[in-house]
């Protein structure tokens, strides 16, 4: 009797060492230390790397690394994985493609949270700390030293919504082969969707339009148009800056609303009073039941 | 504007092969030599373009991957020989390193050009591609050239070696060799490579393959002397 109480006494022991000499380990790990005080400006905001260290070490290591580079002890059962902050490559920009993004586009992200990937949003964090840790997270790649954040890709004011401009957006989609991943429908079921990864080597996939109105960088009009303008950087979504003037930026935004049907918009509502419209979006509804898609004919 | 490209690029052509016939004497000594293969190299499979008829159909028999090239007399390509130490960093020249998407494809398969120098990204398919290279110490940018659009003009501050690829058609691989120096080559068929115009001194001399990994050999050269060199690189049949 006295055996077992000493053997459950000593299983308790272990249970309790185990778990600090795990943590013992991490600590082995030299977490990276903000040499100069980095700061970051948001809203009139100053974010300092030092408060965010120790916001980083309580609330992201796990995560994102003791060195910031997306390995901490969660990653391996995350995908897409924890974002790598020594490479400096990021999603959700207003910058262009392959530069960094601005202050405001970091605190936006940490403020959003990625939607269908396992970082959740920060809103309970104040807004002091959330431009803490923008500031800290600069401090992982020599990058923030050596370049400036991008110039901003301009978004002109939205142009006020017609059949004309979902008309040359469903167009574009065809032209500009979004549908290749995206799918005709816009369900990220596209031929090429099955084959994708991203710059990790870990299969990721397209947006689906059909499931929802959020976005991973935001739920606006412009929040879209800076999608595609910008490029999600370190996935397969690339900038089409170069190739949609404005305009045609704006006609695409219209006519992608359209593809989230079970989100409400005025730009779905104008498409539904087309005859085409709405046999599109009833037969997409219903799945598979539409037969005279002039999209796919 | 695109028949102003063609004109600049056929431009660029000329005066780079009259330097290379009618250019000056080389003033130092010349590196050159041979890569080979030894072992049996893995088959390389036909590539599936069906995804993508526009591509498909410009060829009889499908293209096969690029991911091990051989030639005559157990010859590999597609490999950088180049002068990985020993020499001073050099200016970046002021023509364009030019890599074109063709039938889905990269030509070239291997792109070498130096540290800030131009290269000129052009799409001559009937489809849309997105150029997406992937290095570690560059900056990594994504992106979308329709067909008929103008070339994309970039540039990289880093010396790297990395993986090109297309997502929209994922059998398009290729790869970008960022280099400090002048002092490169690129294999073809026959596998011979020269690194001239070298001054007298210590060289360490790096050959880079895709699949094979990389050699290095230090070679020493003193006055106008040309030296032999041969890498040899274990093919794996898988």
């Amino acid at each position: 009797m006295l055996n077992i109480k000493v053997a459950k006494i000593c299983l308790n022991v272990a249970a309790l060492i185990l778990p600090l000499a795990i943590s013992a380990q991490q600590a082995d790990q030299p977490p990276a230390k903000p040499s100069p005080d980095i700061a970051s400006h948001v809203d009139g905001l100053t974010g300092h790397s030092a408060a965010g260290a120790d916001l980083y070490y309580r609330y992201c290591w796990g995560c994102h690394g003791a060195r910031g580079n997306g390995d901490g002890e969660n990653a391996p059962w995350v995908t897409p994985q924890p974002r790598n902050f020594v490479s400096a490559t990021f999603k959700c920009r207003s910058t262009p493609t392959g530069t960094l993004p601005l202050d405001s586009d970091l605190y936006d992200s940490i403020t959003r949270g990625f939607i269908t990937t396992n970082m959740p949003g920060w809103g309970t964090l104040t807004t002091q700390n959330r431009a803490d840790l923008v500031a800290f997270i600069k401090t992982f790649s020599a990058r923030w030293i050596t370049d400036k954040p991008g110039e901003p890709i301009p978004v002109p004011a939205e142009p006020a919504l017609t059949l004309d401009s979902l008309k040359h957006g469903q167009a574009l989609y065809q032209k500009l082969e979004c549908w290749k991943c995206h799918g005709q429908e816009g369900r990220g079921d596209g031929p090429s969707a099955s084959t994708l990864t991203d710059s990790n080597d870990q299969p990721i996939r397209p947006y689906n339009f059909y499931t929802g109105y959020r976005f991973k960088c935001g739920t606006t009009n412009s929040d879209l148009y800076k999608i595609f303008m910008t490029g999600v950087d370190g996935t397969p979504m690339p900038s089409f800056a170069d190739v949609v003037k404005p305009e045609e930026a704006w006609d695409l935004v219209h006519y992608l609303r359209t593809l989230q049907i079970w989100h409400k918009s005025p730009e779905l509502a104008l498409w539904e009073s087309t005859p085409e419209g709405a046999a599109i979006v009833k037969a997409e509804r219903v799945r598979n039941t539409y037969t005279g898609n002039p999209i796919h004919p | 504007m695109q028949k102003k490209h063609i004109f600049i690029s056929g431009l660029a052509l000329l005066a780079a092969s009259a330097a290379a016939v009618a250019g000056p004497k080389p003033a130092g000594g010349t590196i050159s030599g041979k890569v080979t293969y030894e072992g049996t190299p893995a088959k390389m499979k036909p590539i599936d373009m069906s995804k993508e008829p526009s591509c498909a159909k410009m060829y009889t028999t499908p293209p096969l991957a690029e991911t091990v090239v051989t030639g005559t007399g157990n010859s590999l390509e597609n490999v950088v020989v180049y002068v990985s130490a020993g020499a001073p960093d050099d200016a970046a020249p002021s023509t364009a390193a030019v890599f074109t998407q063709k039938g889905c494809r990269y030509i070239p398969h291997v792109l070498a050009f130096q540290v800030n120098q131009e290269i000129k990204i052009a799409n001559e398919d009937q489809t849309s591609h997105n150029i997406h290279p992937l290095p570690k110490l560059n900056r990594e940018w994504n992106k979308s050239q329709p067909p008929g659009t103008p070339p994309i003009t970039e540039k990289y501050d880093k010396n790297e070696i990395f993986a090109v690829k297309c997502n929209v058609h994922p059998w398009m691989h290729g790869n970008f060799a960022v280099l400090k120096n002048s002092h490169y080559a690129l294999t073809g068929d026959g596998g011979a490579f020269s690194l001239a115009n070298l001054p007298p001194g210590k060289y360490t001399i790096t050959a880079w393959h895709e699949s094979y990994g990389e050699q290095t050999q230090d070679v020493t050269i003193s006055g106008s002397e040309t030296k032999t060199v041969n890498f040899v690189f274990k093919a794996k049949p898988y």
